[in-house]
């Protein structure tokens, strides 16, 4: 059958059409007894089904899937146990704007709320960390619930949807017609920018002596590459990002100044300071990035561009707001701006304010004298890796290592969970990430307490010929936990010994993958040159020091004034 | 308490249509609840179109904080629409029953007598007590409540408050 659009046939196969046509090519998943329709439909369907070990993997892959394929990545699990241990992955994807479909069974029609075997109220439990959750109470309602799920996840400020499909209404068998259309009335994402607010914009802009540009993750999610680096070009301003945004913008170009924040690049939170306009362009002024609220943008003018109106003075109110799609807005500024500015103003001392900083910084932060370092290993994965590779990473150290010292030079290629801060994130969303570029590396740098929570993703990666490479800083220890306690708790070490077990090695060989040990700088390159040649996922285990700590960094409750250099 | 927080905060109306579904009033308590905004009261009703609800709010806070309300709620799929109705312009109104303890004929008198200078409806007289309707803004009705406290509520019951702008 093709593309039917009325035939008699069950709320499971209806599921299945419904997802071809929405251009689905994969979902990751685990079966249940709430789910064995669709699991049977699912033997017929055209696209892929990739089994997971754990579903808070399943939805972790769907989300790396989704933020570099930039469309909807799907889940399924089964009721009960299945649907809540989805919930870490979908609370991740909601708050980096993720779009993710999850599809959990659920108890039959006339058990729920009666307590039934792994029912759980999954609508009640994902309401605050999804977009909307739909539950069809008839087959015929699922083309249509289907269709709005994606329009929802995707659009407007993208993020988690949860369909919650009880079993009667799998199997139920009956005519079964698919809309082309649907109308969410209650849902209206602005698209389309004020142009009076973005001529404004562009004459503050125009008008003021230190402009800098705060790229955050709105920039990625709607694709504006060209157009932040046009902006940042004509009006010569610095660009720093958000650590979401990281990669919106080439890391080595000569405007770039790298992530601000708690863990931002010193001259980043050192040159927003001293700015008198800031354009912040689809970021949100978090406390991760900008520290108190109350102390940062003193004296300077604020211009906000984002899609989501919600996002308008939440946390910082603002000369100028432009609510709409980033691209579009920065389109019509670049067309705006390019009118007026004819020369480029290459030599001012905005400009050399910007060279001075860095070079003052690149020899007053804290460094380790070892062989090996986290930052120099960082820096070698960069000069080995081809331009082009996928990065992500695991949560702590590793995270904030990498925002650090590894320069993302293509735009869009590097993500993490910047949000929720999930460990056991980047391995399997760096497999999501590979099923969807299956032609480019992907890495994910991790720490030894992240990796070991997902770890059985091994498994995935290797029967479904997804190989990506494991770059684990193994410092035996939960090291940015260590690290905060070394810093506020006077080295009062609790619960952050790893106790090197288990042996990260012995975990790779023992699922089918490559594992390299290395010690040394040799030894390190030696170990990336094999990874990027090996057919199956490699975990390359690099022993680093306990107490290296990472510098800079902004304590919380302080403000990006008060950054630790550590030197 | 410090002075600040004595400072009475404005009062604000938030009308909306909602669709008229299960699971839409826990959408939007939830949504109270996680945002720790400050609600006065809540009124949820059928409209003239069937798939449709009325809901209104009143609330005081900060402006800030009102405009993050509304535009919370906006986000919410299931509300179709949203609106700050200007007090000065809008008809509203709520309804209280108050159960007042009346001990003798004297007592029973005089708040019979108040509750006639306030439009007042009696709607149950006991041996030791007095129900009251009492139809009208929630100051009106605070007014009512102030004076008879002396006389002991022994239960009071108020709807929250529904309301409609003026004119076309
Ligand atoms: C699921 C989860 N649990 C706990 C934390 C708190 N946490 C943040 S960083 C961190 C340590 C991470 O250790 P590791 O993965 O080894 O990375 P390292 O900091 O050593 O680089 C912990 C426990 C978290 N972010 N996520």
């Amino acid at each position: 059958m093709n593309n039917p659009t009325m035939s008699e046939m069950s709320g499971a196969k209806a599921l299945m059409y419904s997802l071809e046509k929405e251009g689905v090519d994969v979902v990751f998943g685990l079966p249940g007894g709430a789910n064995l329709p669709i699991y049977d439909a699912l033997v017929d369907a055209k696209f892929r089904h990739i089994l997971v070990r754990h579903e808070q993997s399943a939805a972790h892959m769907a989300d790396g899937y989704a933020r570099i394929k930039r469309k909807a990545g799907v889940c399924l699990a089964t009721s009960g146990p299945g649907a809540t241990n989805l919930i870490t992955g979908i609370a991740t994807a909601y708050a980096d704007s993720s779009p993710v479909i999850a599809i959990t069974g659920q108890v039959p029609l006339n058990m729920i709320g009666k307590d039934a075997f792994q029912e759980t109220d999954i609508i009640g439990v994902a309401n605050p960390c999804t977009k909307y959750a739909f539950q069809p109470r008839c087959a015929p309602e699922i083309p249509e619930v289907v269709k709005k799920s994606f329009y929802i996840a995707e659009s407007g400020r993208p993020g988690p949807v949860l369909i919650d499909i009880p079993k009667d209404v799998q199997q139920d068998v009956t005519e079964i017609l698919f809309p082309d259309l649907i109308k969410v009335r209650g849902y209206k994402p602005i698209v389309d920018p004020d142009l009076s607010n973005v001529g404004k914009a562009v004459e503050l802009l125009l008008s003021s002596e230190r402009p800098i540009i705060m790229a955050g993750g709105g920039v990625i999610l709607s694709g504006a590459f060209s157009e932040l680096q046009a902006i940042a070009e004509l009006i010569m301003a610095p660009v720093v990002t958000t650590f979401k945004g990281k990669g919106a913008f080439p890391e080595n170009h000569p405007l770039a100044m790298g992530p601000i924040g708690m863990h931002g690049h010193a001259e980043a939170n050192r040159i927003i300071l001293e700015a008198d306009c800031i354009l912040a362009v689809g970021a949100r002024f978090s406390d991760r990035s900008v520290g108190r609220f109350d102390e940062f943008g003193k004296g300077m003018n604020i211009i906000h561009l984002d899609i989501d109106p919600a996002e308008i003075g939440k946390n910082k109110s603002v000369d100028i707001a432009i609510v709409g799609d980033v691209k579009s807005a920065l389109r019509t500024m670049v067309k705006m701006l390019s009118k007026t500015i004819t020369k480029k103003n290459t030599e001012n001392p905005w400009l050399r304010r910007r060279k001075e900083l860095i070079e003052y910084f690149s020899e007053n932060i804290k460094d380790y004298p070892r062989e090996l370092t986290a930052r120099k290993a960082l820096k070698k994965l960069r000069e080995l890796l081809p331009p082009e590779s996928i990065v992500t990473t695991e949560v702590g150290q590793c995270q904030m290592w990498t925002s650090l010292h590894f320069d993302v030079i293509s735009p869009g290629t590097f993500f993490s969970s910047t949000g929720l801060g999930t460990m056991g994130f980047g391995f399997p969303a760096s497999i999501g990430a590979k099923a969807a570029r299956p032609d480019v590396h992907v890495v994910d740098v991790a720490g030894d307490g992240s990796f070991n929570m997902t770890e059985n993703s091994l498994a995935v990666s290797v029967l479904e010929n997804l190989p990506v490479i494991v770059f684990l800083l193994n410092n035996d220890m939960l090291g940015m936990v260590a690290q905060w306690q070394r810093t506020f708790y006077d080295r009062r070490y609790m619960g952050v010994h790893q106790k090197s077990c288990p042996d990260y090695v012995k975990i790779a060989e023992a699922y089918g993958a490559n594992g390299i040990k290395a010690q040394s700088m040799d030894e390190l390159e030696k170990a990336i040159k094999n990874a990027l040649k090996s057919e199956v996922a490699t975990v390359i285990d690099l022993t680093i020091d306990p107490e290296e700590d990472v510098y800079p960094f902004v304590a919380p409750g302080t403000g990006l004034k008060d950054m630790i250099t550590g030197a | 308490m410090s002075s600040k927080e004595n400072k009475p905060k404005p009062f604000y109306i938030i009308s909306s249509l909602v669709e008229n579904k299960p699971g839409v009033l826990f959408r939007i308590t939830n949504l109270f609840r996680a945002r720790n905004f400050n609600i006065e009261s809540i009124t949820v009703g059928i409209t003239e179109k069937p798939d449709l609800s009325r809901m209104t709010i009143t609330t005081r806070i900060d402006e800030a904080i009102l405009d993050q309300l509304v535009k919370q709620l906006r986000k919410l799929i299931d509300i179709v629409e949203v609106e700050i109705l200007d007090v000065n312009n809008t008809v509203y109104r709520e309804l209280a029953l108050i159960k007042i303890k009346a001990k003798d004929f004297t007592n029973r008198n005089e708040i019979i007598n108040f509750a006639n200078v306030f439009r007042a409806n009696i709607l149950d007289i006991g041996i030791e007590s007095v129900t009251v309707e009492v139809i009208g803004t929630p100051d009106k009705i605070d007014a009512f409540k102030n004076l008879i406290l002396q006389y002991d509520i022994v239960e009071m019951a108020r709807t929250g408050v529904s309301a409609l702008q003026r004119g076309e």
